[in-house]
Parts: C-alpha cells; sequence; structure tokens
C-alpha cells in the first residue's frame, strides 16, 4: 500500500426496498492503488459501485472520499467529488442521441476552456487509446457492444480523474481487446496515478491488474474475502473463494470427488 | 504526496545556433492546458523555428499536456524537423507518442455533419418517404395478416393484455373525456341560447347540442384526447422496447411481434373508444341540459323529450362509426410510430409526438372526409 486511503467505506449497509442486498461493509482504497470488486453474480457488485460514487443513499454507513463523507455532505462538497472520478457503468450508458465524439467531449468541453479544434484532437487521442478513433462520427446506436463498452471507457477517462470506477470493462470482448484494455488500465495508473476501482469477473485481469481485491458473496452478504488475489487463491481458508479463483463450478468438484479424484478439498 | 503544483512556467532562450529553447516547468496537464496553450502560442508565433521543448523541469504531464506540444507544432507550422522534445521523463515517453500519429492519414473523420447540396438533400428525402410508405403498407399488411390469424384461431389474441390496454385506454380515460364533453355541452348550449334566445326558440338548444354532440363533437374530442393519452403511451412504449431490442428477442422466440404488441392494442381500442364516445355524447347532452334547466327555464322533460326526438339512430351510428375509424387510426398510428423508431433515448420522444400529431392530423382528415360523404348522402 502506497498512500493514505482516498476511498473509505465505513460500515456500509445496502437495501432495496427492505430487502438487504450487502450488510455492514468496510474497506479503504489506497491512492494510486488498483482495486478490484469481485463476485458471483448478483452479488450486489454493482449496487456497492452506485452507492460508493453516491448514486444512492445507503441505509446505513458511510462512504469518504478524500476527506468528504459523500452520504451526507452539502451539495457543493459532493459536486467537488464527482469532479475527481469518472464511472463506466455495466451498461456503458452512453448517450444515445449524440456520437461518440460528442459523448467523449461532453465533460471536456464543459470543464476545460480548450479550443473547439483541440477538443477534437483531443476525442481522438482519447478514441484512439482504446482502438475506436474511425468511429467519431457513429451513434452509440451504430456500434457494436464492446465498442459501446470501450468508448464509455473513453469518456470515463475524458478528464484524467483522479479516481477511474470501472464496472466490468472487458465484459463482452474478446480476449486480444481485453488484454489491449487491461494494458491501458495499466498504463494510465502508471502514468497519472489514477486510482482504479474495477468491477470484474475475468480471472486474467484479476490476476495481471488488482493489487488488492475484494469478494463479495451472495448469500452472505458480507466480504468474504480480501486481499491480494494470489494470496487467496492459494491461502485462502474459505473454499467458495479458492473455487472463484482457479474457476472451477460446484458440480464438477462432486464429480471429481465421486471419481475417486486425488484433489482434495476440505469442507 | 509532496505538495501538489498547478502552474505550468517557461523560460524561452534564443539557442545560439538558431532558434528557441522553450524550458517547460511544473504542471502541464488538464489544470493548465487551456491556458499555458493559449500563452506559449501568443509568445511562439513572433519567434522562428526550430523550436527545442525542454521537459527536464517537467512535474506532472498528461495527455492534454502532449496535446499542448502537439497543438503548438500544428498552428505554427512548424515541419517534423525543426520541433524537438528534449529529454522527456522515462514515464512521459509514452503518453507523449500519442499525439505522434497524423489523425487525418488514419482515417477521414470530421467533427458534425457533412453539408450536403439540396438536391442530394431532396434525392434522400424523397427516398425517406418512399421507404416510409413501403414500411407503412407492409406494416398495415402486417396487421391484416395477424387480425385474420385471430379471427381464425381467437385464442392467439393476448387476452390479458387487452384487457389492460382497454383499462388504460377506456376507464383511465372516463373521467378527462367526462368533464371536456360536459363542460363543451355547457359551452355550445350558452353559446346557442344567446342567438337562440331572441326568436324564443330555447328550446332548440336541445336539438342543437344534441346534434352537435352525436354527430361531430363527441367522436372529435374523444378521439383527440384519446390521441394524446394513448397514441403516444402506445408509440413511446413500444419504441422504448424497439431500441433496447426487446422486439428483436421477441421475434426470435418465435412470437409475431405484430399480434403480441399491436393487436392487443387494435382491439382496446376499437372497444373502448365508441364507448368512450357515447359517455362523451351522454356528458355533452348533461352539460346542455344543465343550461337549459338554469337560464332557459326549460323543464327537464321537454329538454330530453326534444334530444330525443332529435337524434335518429342513423344520427347515433354514423357517430360511432366514425368513432371507430379513429380508434383504427390512433392504434395504428401510435404502434406504426414505435416500431419506426431507431437510435436512442431521443427516438422515443420523437415517436411520441409524431404519433400524436399524425394522428390528430388524420382525424380531422378523415372527418372532413366523412363530411363530404355525407353531404352526399343527405
Ligand atoms: N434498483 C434496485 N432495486 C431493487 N433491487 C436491486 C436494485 N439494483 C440491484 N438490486 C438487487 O441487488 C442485487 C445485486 O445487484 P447488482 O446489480 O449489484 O449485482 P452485481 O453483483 O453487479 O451482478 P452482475 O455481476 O450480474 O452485474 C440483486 O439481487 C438485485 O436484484
Ligand atoms: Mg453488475
Amino acid at each position: 500500500m502506497r498512500q493514505s486511503p482516498i476511498i473509505e467505506v465505513k460500515s456500509l449497509t445496502i437495501s432495496y426496498n427492505n430487502e438487504l442486498i450487502l450488510d455492514d461493509i468496510s474497506f479503504s482504497v489506497a491512492c494510486g492503488e488498483i482495486f478490484m470488486i469481485v463476485g458471483g453474480s448478483g452479488s450486489g457488485k454493482s449496487s456497492l459501485m452506485r452507492h460508493m460514487i453516491g448514486l444512492e443513499t445507503p441505509h446505513m454507513g458511510s462512504v469518504f472520499i478524500g476527506n468528504v463523507d459523500i452520504t451526507q455532505c452539502a451539495d457543493e462538497e459532493f459536486q467537488n467529488a464527482l469532479k475527481k472520478i469518472g464511472v463506466l457503468f455495466q451498461s456503458s450508458a452512453l448517450i444515445g442521441s449524440m456520437t461518440i465524439g460528442e459523448n467523449v467531449a461532453l465533460p471536456i468541453i464543459e470543464f476545460t476552456d480548450l479550443p473547439k479544434a483541440t477538443i477534437a484532437n483531443m476525442v481522438r487521442m482519447k478514441l484512439s487509446l482504446v482502438g475506436l478513433e474511425c468511429y467519431v462520427d457513429h451513434l452509440p446506436s451504430e456500434i457494436s457492444g464492446g465498442m459501446r463498452k470501450r468508448a464509455g471507457l473513453a469518456r470515463a477517462m475524458a478528464l484524467n480523474p483522479e479516481i477511474l470506477f470501472l464496472d466490468e470493462p472487458s465484459a463482452g470482448l474478446d480476449p486480444i481487446t481485453a488484454a489491449e484494455i487491461d494494458e491501458l488500465i495499466l498504463s494510465i495508473n502508471r502514468s497519472l496515478g489514477t486510482t482504479m476501482i474495477i468491477v470484474t469477473h475475468e480471472l486474467d485481469s484479476i490476476f495481471n491488474l488488482s493489487q488488492r481485491l475484494v469478494m463479495l458473496e451472495k448469500s452472505s452478504k458480507r466480504i468474504i474475502a480480501e486481499g491480494a488475489p494470489f494470496e487467496l487463491k492459494t491461502n485462502s481458508s474459505n473454499p467458495m473463494v479458492r473455487k472463484f479463483f482457479s474457476r472451477r463450478a460446484e458440480m464438477k468438484e462432486e464429480r471429481n470427488k465421486s471419481e475417486g479424484s486425488h484433489e482434495t478439498i476440505i469442507f | 504526496m509532496d505538495t501538489p503544483i498547478h502552474t505550468c512556467d517557461y523560460k524561452i532562450s534564443a539557442n545560439n545556433g538558431g532558434g528557441y529553447t522553450v524550458r517547460l516547468g511544473g504542471n502541464l496537464s488538464i489544470e493548465t492546458a487551456s491556458e499555458s496553450l493559449k500563452r506559449l502560442y501568443s509568445e511562439l508565433k513572433k519567434a522562428s523555428p526550430p523550436f527545442y521543448f525542454d521537459l527536464t523541469d517537467i512535474a506532472v504531464l498528461d495527455d492534454y499536456g502532449a496535446l499542448v506540444l502537439f497543438e503548438l507544432k500544428h498552428h505554427l507550422k512548424i515541419s517534423e524537423s525543426d520541433f524537438h522534445i528534449v529529454n522527456p521523463p522515462e514515464t512521459y515517453k509514452k503518453t507523449l507518442s500519442l499525439v505522434n500519429f497524423d489523425f487525418n492519414a488514419r482515417c477521414s473523420v470530421t467533427f458534425g455533419q457533412p453539408k450536403n447540396n439540396i438536391i442530394v438533400e431532396f434525392g434522400a428525402a424523397t427516398i425517406e418517404a418512399l421507404s416510409n410508405v413501403k414500411f407503412m403498407v407492409s406494416f398495415i399488411g402486417a396487421i391484416t395478416l395477424s387480425l385474420k390469424n385471430v379471427l381464425k384461431r381467437p385464442k392467439s389474441l393476448r387476452g390479458q393484455d387487452t384487457i389492460n390496454y382497454m383499462k388504460a385506454t377506456g376507464v383511465d380515460a372516463l373521467p378527462v373525456v367526462a368533464l371536456i364533453s360536459f363542460l363543451l355541452g355547457l359551452i355550445i348550449a350558452f353559446m346557442s341560447s344567446l342567438q337562440l334566445k331572441q326568436f324564443g326558440a330555447n328550446i332548440y338548444v336541445a336539438s342543437l347540442v344534441a346534434m352537435a354532440m352525436v354527430s361531430e363533437l363527441g367522436p372529435i374530442m374523444t378521439a383527440i384526447v384519446v390521441a394524446g393519452r394513448t397514441g403516444s403511451a402506445y408509440a413511446a412504449e413500444i419504441a422504448t422496447m424497439k431500441i433496447s431490442e426487446e422486439i428483436d428477442a421477441l421475434f426470435s422466440m418465435g412470437f409475431n411481434p405484430t399480434l403480441f404488441l399491436v393487436i392487443p392494442r387494435l382491439v382496446a381500442a376499437i372497444i373502448t373508444i365508441p364507448l368512450l364516445t357515447v359517455f362523451a355524447n351522454f356528458f355533452g347532452i348533461a352539460g346542455g341540459l344543465l343550461i337549459g334547466i338554469a337560464m332557459l327555464d326549460l323543464t327537464a322533460g321537454a329538454y330530453i323529450t326534444q334530444t330525443i326526438d332529435t337524434l335518429t339512430i342513423f344520427e347515433l351510428c354514423w357517430g360511432l362509426m366514425k368513432s371507430l375509424v379513429f380508434a383504427i387510426l390512433i392504434s395504428v398510428v401510435g404502434c406504426l410510430k414505435g416500431f419506426q423508431a431507431q437510435g436512442g433515448a431521443s427516438a422515443v420522444g420523437h415517436a411520441a409526438t409524431a404519433a400524436v400529431v399524425n394522428s390528430i392530423f388524420l382525424i380531422i382528415l378523415f372527418d372532413s372526409v366523412f363530411a363530404v360523404i355525407r353531404s352526399y348522402i343527405g
């Protein structure tokens, strides 16, 4: 851990319509760290992310970005905190009536006063990072799902935010593009010191990128593991966690057992 | 972290061998980019190349900073051989390499829409209009086929959906339709009484209200209210499904989208809109009755008798027949506009607007046609 925490989640409890999703979650993310949130589908990763960027009010607990508790601060402070972050949503969330270029240009026009032509070049630069420089003039409905994801990533990075929240950045991408995105994330992290909070299922990304991660689980509604991925893979006391990292399903486990495989897993 | 630097400073010095060295320092990033670009540009405008940009003292450089250098090169029209970056810190080499490609060579893209000349525009508009007509014809064809299907196998009609739409189109619209027609009856009775009173023909107010409501205003007002409430809703619902690929999903699961989405709405409209019209007629006449009793000294009995004497079965059926046609117009136009939606969220709004505008236009148009036909029947 390099520096003081930039994000701190303190006993956060999330519920929708009285249905408890996550119970008493606490962790912190250091400045400049690549931090991952993993867990099964429906375990509340996206919900946790939405709470961390203040889109939703938690049932209980608080989220600090810098020194500001975004769950109960003045509107102005909240706006300032928002300026530090960039978000890639799971569904890309590009604005449908604007072209890809206009989507990326939107925050740049609003928050810098560079001349129009310079902004146009900046937009192309950002899009070329994700390999979409030839699609500046396409509408989001005219490109593929994976391309939308990449365009969303370019928009999230538009203002070089201090903290990037990425919800499944490489979902729906081919392995090569996914690896390129991973590389891009790493190089942004290195060159700009951007703190990354990434929700993902991709084991490759987890092992290649993350320094630390938390793992959520649906049934216990808590963090069931926290730490570096390699360590968790081998040393975790929880079989669920080890299974996750070695990509094995329950069924296969049973079969292995019944076949008398010498792979022993202690429950 | 040591105290962050938020400014960019630079020193420009003339070299011995010609050209200038710009020694940049501090923070050249998104925070300072536009400021630095302006200042450097105005200073270097007068100087002559070659330029050496010395990055030794730079503390923070991001892609915005790199872009500033690129833009300077571009605006000052410095050739490649006259543009040098000296001593770039190792960590920023990658950032700098980003700006070193030629955007225009890789693919020709323009910001904003390209402008076409008027002939091209005209041709494109014609082609689009024709393809719209084609779409409309095939859509009406699909509806006809699905209706045939429903008549052959009534079970294929989605009953529960139809009932829900009937509630939304009919029951929920009743209060507003009733109120509007009541007020309309009131107004007609009041206005006509001003004239008829002078001739002592008060009782004919009843005839006037009854005729006006049953043959014209009842069907038209109901249709316009329903076009605004329901036509737009049909269009928006279907357009939302269209743009989020839900209709494609239905299709791929083997459903017929027309049968699934259009027919229940069409049937609901055909059943409820004439019924609403009957209510509208009733409330309109009630409005007239109120004026008759309160301001014209008519008895309720006399008013009602006069109303019944005036109305004929033909008149009632004519009005209902019109409202049936309006029902078909509203639902078909609403669904058609929904199916035509393309693109993002704005397509939904556009579909709803187009549905309302087009169906109101068609309602008035068809009403005029009916008026002409009527004048021939006598
Ligand atoms: N707005 C909402 N209202 C009610 N329940 C919600 C809402 N959003 C999420 N949930 C519930 O919260 C749980 C977690 O959802 P979430 O989207 O956070 O999952 P996830 O971990 O991101 O899953 P995935 O990997 O599939 O994206 C789900 O059971 C879901 O039903
Ligand atoms: Mg999710």
